[in-house]
């Protein structure tokens, strides 16, 4: 029987690089996530791995790049405002496509925002926020379970791309406590990394260059050749997503991550004084399930996108929507409001979803 | 006693093994390679001692020394 | 090139783990020369198996094509940060150094070199001073003399406005964190020799895990200088060394 601990959001993410065989981590303080930089502080030198405590997120994320490099399981994190901070090197990590773990535990935003949840990231984590336009599976666990979970997933994928993937949480998520079983996921076989640079290289010569210049040190157009496909399998393989009763509903709530816990409990009220209500759940937010909305899209009325932001996850449902259904929204100014902080709760959007239905 | 080659095509004229060599052994001739530029003979055959100063500082691995 | 020459053998024209590419620099860039200064080091300390090369952003860049050492590229000014992922990544063994400009490494990237010795790493710094941005046609670097006219400092640079010349061995030898640092340049044959020990210095400090090694290269830049070669070396020993006198500034085999 797999142990079972109860731990919060961060924590539970760092032990699921840990099950992951990841060894190597490097990170910055910075609210909501430094208990996970401690954890890796205390818990990789028992375990013969490396933790470093850099002067920067900008550095953390070069500091990946160059480990990742030599093929080893390693990850960073941090936080929005932080997390920005890591936008090139994000970028040219997909550039020279490496594999390596990121992850942003959100907070509000723009700029230093506030330091509770928030989910005003999607449109930089799915839309690559760095230059250039590339791509990177972005998966929003919504349970601490999932948080544990999804880390191993997400260092399959990097494995099995040979490139970055990110785990999307938030403030809520990450500091919430709730059970977790622990266990190491086997997803399958993985590619070798014959790309990987080494010390020991027999013969002495040259084994590798792992540079981020594909227009420079390569020829531009075969990079773009391969990375079309490579993102077009990506999409086709990767896409996850739960939905619920969305098959005979009039109206689909859809939201992710920490937003999910609320719509799911809507969906449920809704039911319960049998309202023909529906309820997708994006877990990856790229690739994101275009195809699952499009397809709800035909047979339904109204979808009720609901998300802890101004408005950015309502874009994709409403571009996969088409036409074919009114796309709502509902958000941030939602929370319940005696201050600043508060949450959007289930009754909130059920008194919305009976505005449509 | 030593001597060295210079391979034309490779060289940029940038006078360096002429500035470096102790015994001037190497002076810029008035001949172009393909890419257009100047290149260096080795003329004073005898005086050149193999210190291999001028391979070495030479940016463009032109140069190579025989003893 | 013929082995044989008329009976004698080759005494030298390029070190072993020296790629024999034809040259991407401009004439009279002394880049290339401090990319072979170091393949003799590796040659001679027999390391070419395990050195990792890391290179930031600007001429210096291109100086992998020379070197048959495995390379990562880094962004510019954050050399020292990749590199510490890879020595991380490669559980603190193989010889990790960075080639940085003075754009890339007193300009952009002067937290991150401070930092990583700051750290305690144990890399080695080759520091390319060429008083400019060569790569993007000549503008003001943090090693710009007072005075030199730039496409940047056009009336000359002029402290008031544009501050003072950076000078990083000093800086790095006052850090304790480093074992050792150097100025080197390459102007004749002793030059080149001295330049040479200097690097495997830097690189047996990080052999015996003492601390971290820089080596500072003063050298030309055309070009970025608007002089012919010759006239760039004549410079370079007026008006460079004096600014950035040559020498050993520290060197320690024990940090407390």
């Amino acid at each position: 029987m797999a142990e079972k601990v109860l731990i919060t959001g961060n924590i539970a993410a760092a032990q699921g690089a840990i099950y992951a065989g990841c060894r190597h981590y490097f990170g910055y303080p910075i609210t909501p996530q430094s208990d996970v930089v401690e954890f890796f502080a205390a818990e990789l030198p028992k375990l013969g791995g490396y933790f470093v405590q850099t002067e920067s997120e900008c550095t953390s994320i070069n500091m990946l790049y160059g480990c990742a490099c030599t093929g080893v399981r390693c990850m960073t994190s941090s936080s929005s405002t932080g997390f920005s901070l890591m936008m090139e090197g994000l970028s040219t990590i997909a550039a020279a496509e490496v594999s390596c773990v990121v992850m942003n535990v959100q907070r509000g935003g723009p700029g230093a925002g506030s330091t509770q949840t928030a989910q005003m990231d999607y449109l930089q984590a799915v839309k690559g926020g760095g230059h250039g336009g590339y791509k990177m599976v972005v998966l929003a666990p919504a349970t601490v379970q999932e948080c544990f979970d999804f880390v191993q997933i997400a260092f399959y994928l990097a494995d099995k791309y040979r490139h970055p993937a990110m785990v999307l949480t938030d403030a809520m998520i990450g500091q919430m406590m709730e059970s977790v079983e622990l266990v190491t996921h086997d997803f399958g076989p993985l590619p070798e990394k014959p790309w990987a640079v080494k010390c020991g290289r027999e013969g002495g010569k040259r084994g590798n260059m792992i540079h981020n210049a594909p227009g420079i040190w390569s020829l531009y157009k075969d990079y773009q050749v391969r990375i079309t496909d490579k993102y077009k399998k990506m999409a086709e393989q990767e896409v996850r997503v739960k939905t619920y009763d969305i098959e005979d509903a009039d109206l689909i709530i859809v939201s992710f991550g920490s937003s999910a816990r609320s719509g799911l409990g809507a969906y449920e009220m809704a039911r319960r004084d049998g309202r023909k209500v529906g309820f997708i759940r994006p877990i990856s937010l790229w690739p994101f399930p275009t195809q699952v909305i499009r397809e709800a899209a035909k047979t339904t009325k109204h979808f009720l996108v609901v998300e802890d932001n101004l408005g950015q996850m309502v874009e994709d449902v409403d571009h996969a929507v088409q036409g074919r259904a009114e796309v709502h929204f509902l958000g941030m100014l939602a929370r319940h409001l005696p201050d600043s902080s508060g949450m959007i709760f289930p009754h909130t959007i059920y008194q919305e979803v009976k505005k449509y239905i | 006693m030593a001597e060295i080659e210079i391979d034309v095509e490779r060289c940029k004229g940038c006078t360096y093994c002429v500035i470096q060599c102790p015994q001037d052994c190497i002076v810029m001739s008035d001949k172009f390679n393909s890419k257009g530029y100047i290149y260096p003979d080795f003329k004073n055959s005898e005086e050149c001692t193999g210190c291999t100063a001028c391979a070495r500082l030479c940016p463009d691995f032109a140069i190579t020394v025989y003893g | 090139m013929s082995e044989q020459k008329a009976g004698k053998k080759v005494i030298y024209h390029k070190p072993e783990s020296a790629f024999e590419t034809s040259s991407l620099f401009c004439a009279g860039c002394q880049h290339s020369i401090i990319a072979r200064v170091v393949c003799e080091a590796i040659d001679e300390m027999g390391i070419q198996g395990d050195a990792v090369g890391v290179s930031g952003v600007g001429c210096h860049g291109m100086c992998h094509v020379y070197m048959d050492v495995d390379f990562v590229f880094a962004l510019h000014g954050r050399a020292p940060g990749t590199a510490t992922g890879i020595k991380r990544g490669l559980s603190n063994k193989g010889i990790v150094f960075t080639f940085q400009g003075d754009g890339d490494l007193a300009a952009i990237g002067l937290g991150d070199i401070l930092s990583a010795v700051n750290r305690g790493e144990k890399l080695t710094t080759i520091f390319f001073n060429n008083a400019g941005y060569g790569t993007t046609g000549g503008q003001m670097a943090p090693t710009t003399l007072q005075g030199q006219v730039t496409t940047t400092s056009p009336e000359g640079r002029d402290a008031a406005s544009h501050g003072y010349p950076v000078h990083m061995a000093e800086m790095m030898a006052s850090m304790r964190g480093v074992a050792y640092s150097a100025r080197v340049a390459l102007i004749g044959l002793k030059n080149f020799m001295s330049a040479k020990k200097a690097v495997k210095t830097a690189f047996q400090k990080q052999i015996d895990n003492v601390g971290y090694g820089f080596v500072e290269f003063v050298c030309t830049c055309p070009p970025g200088w608007g002089m012919n070669p010759p006239k760039s070396i004549q410079w370079l020993e007026k008006a460079m060394l004096e600014e950035y006198p040559l020498g050993e500034l520290k060197n320690v085999d024990i940090i407390e």
